[in-house]
């Protein structure tokens, strides 16, 4: 048992060092918001589900904390990537289209 | 007449919501089926529902039935799948040398009606790498696409929210 668990605890840390990678790698604030909390999310549920998994007695205390960050992670990057946009943080060179004034038309529509 | 029941219902709807959920916590946090245990968290998860539950009020959810439990039991299904695979995705991306990625800034159109359903929408589309909202104005969504495969807006509404709202749709018909 404790095997599979250390197997998707190192999946997770894989997944964590490539979120931190895309942070260093990726070019604009939205692209590293996407790499930062999006790998994590899978990081950081396989890392603690696999630490349930050779602990049995606390399967159901870390499916708990995995499900609350499930929860609550889409509501930090979703914070942070609104500031930005708020504040008129530029898209990066690469960006193909960037309708924010066509939703800000619907804006004052309603 | 018919309003006063049905706001009474929509309370005792939000109290059983509560109680169920305080329950499954406790019986997870606490790991044991011994009755002292039990009936400590039966008495605090009613305490607590009891003074709580008005707040839920306004968020709308829908009655329970068996059909609705079981299409979220599919819903979480299919929400992992895409986690994993677009979790893959954007790995592949971040680790490729020439870093294949097409960001931009999109407009999609969800059908959905309540709140607490474009809530859960919108979060799964957060929680999906490579997707995450921005800004919501009633129906209108604003994503932020890594890899943008069109720029219409329904082709892209069928690309990214139908894949979620076709279950949703049911949950909270």
């Amino acid at each position: 048992m404790s095997i599979h668990g250390a197997i998707i605890t190192g999946i997770g840390i894989m997944f964590l060092f490539l979120g931190n990678l895309g942070i260093l790698r990726l070019p604009d604030v939205y692209n590293r918001v996407q790499a930062g909390t999006k790998c994590t999310t899978l990081g950081a549920f396989l890392t603690i589900i696999g630490v349930g998994i050779m602990q049995p007695g606390w399967f159901w205390k870390t499916l708990i904390i995995a499900v609350f960050i499930l929860v609550t992670n889409p509501i930090s990057s979703h914070a942070i990537a609104r500031a930005s946009l708020k504040a008129k943080v530029s898209l990066c060179d690469r960006s193909v289209v960037d309708k924010t004034e066509e939703f800000e038309r619907y804006r004052e529509k309603v | 007449m018919s309003e006063i029941t049905g706001k009474e219902n929509h309370k005792v709807r939000n109290f059983l919501y509560l109680f169920i959920f305080l329950i499954i916590i406790w019986l997870a946090l606490t790991s044991s089926i011994q009755w002292q245990e039990l009936t400590a968290g039966i008495v605090i998860s009613l305490f607590l529902s009891f003074i709580l539950s008005k707040y839920y009020l306004k968020l709308g959810f829908p009655p329970l039935s068996i059909k609705r439990i079981v299409f979220f039991f599919i819903y979480i299904g299919v929400l992992f799948k895409e986690i994993l695979s677009a979790n893959i995705d954007v790995a592949y991306r971040i680790i490729h040398p020439k870093m294949p990625i097409k960001p931009g800034i999109v407009v999609i159109k969800t059908v959905l009606k309540q709140d607490i359903a474009k809530m859960i929408l919108a979060n799964s589309i957060t929680l999906t790498p490579g997707t995450f909202t921005l800004d919501i104005i009633d129906d209108i969504l604003l994503i932020h696409w890594i890899n943008v495969k069109t720029k219409d807006v329904d082709e892209a509404t069928r690309m990214i929210g139908e894949r979620f709202e076709r279950y949703l749709k049911i949950i909270f018909a």
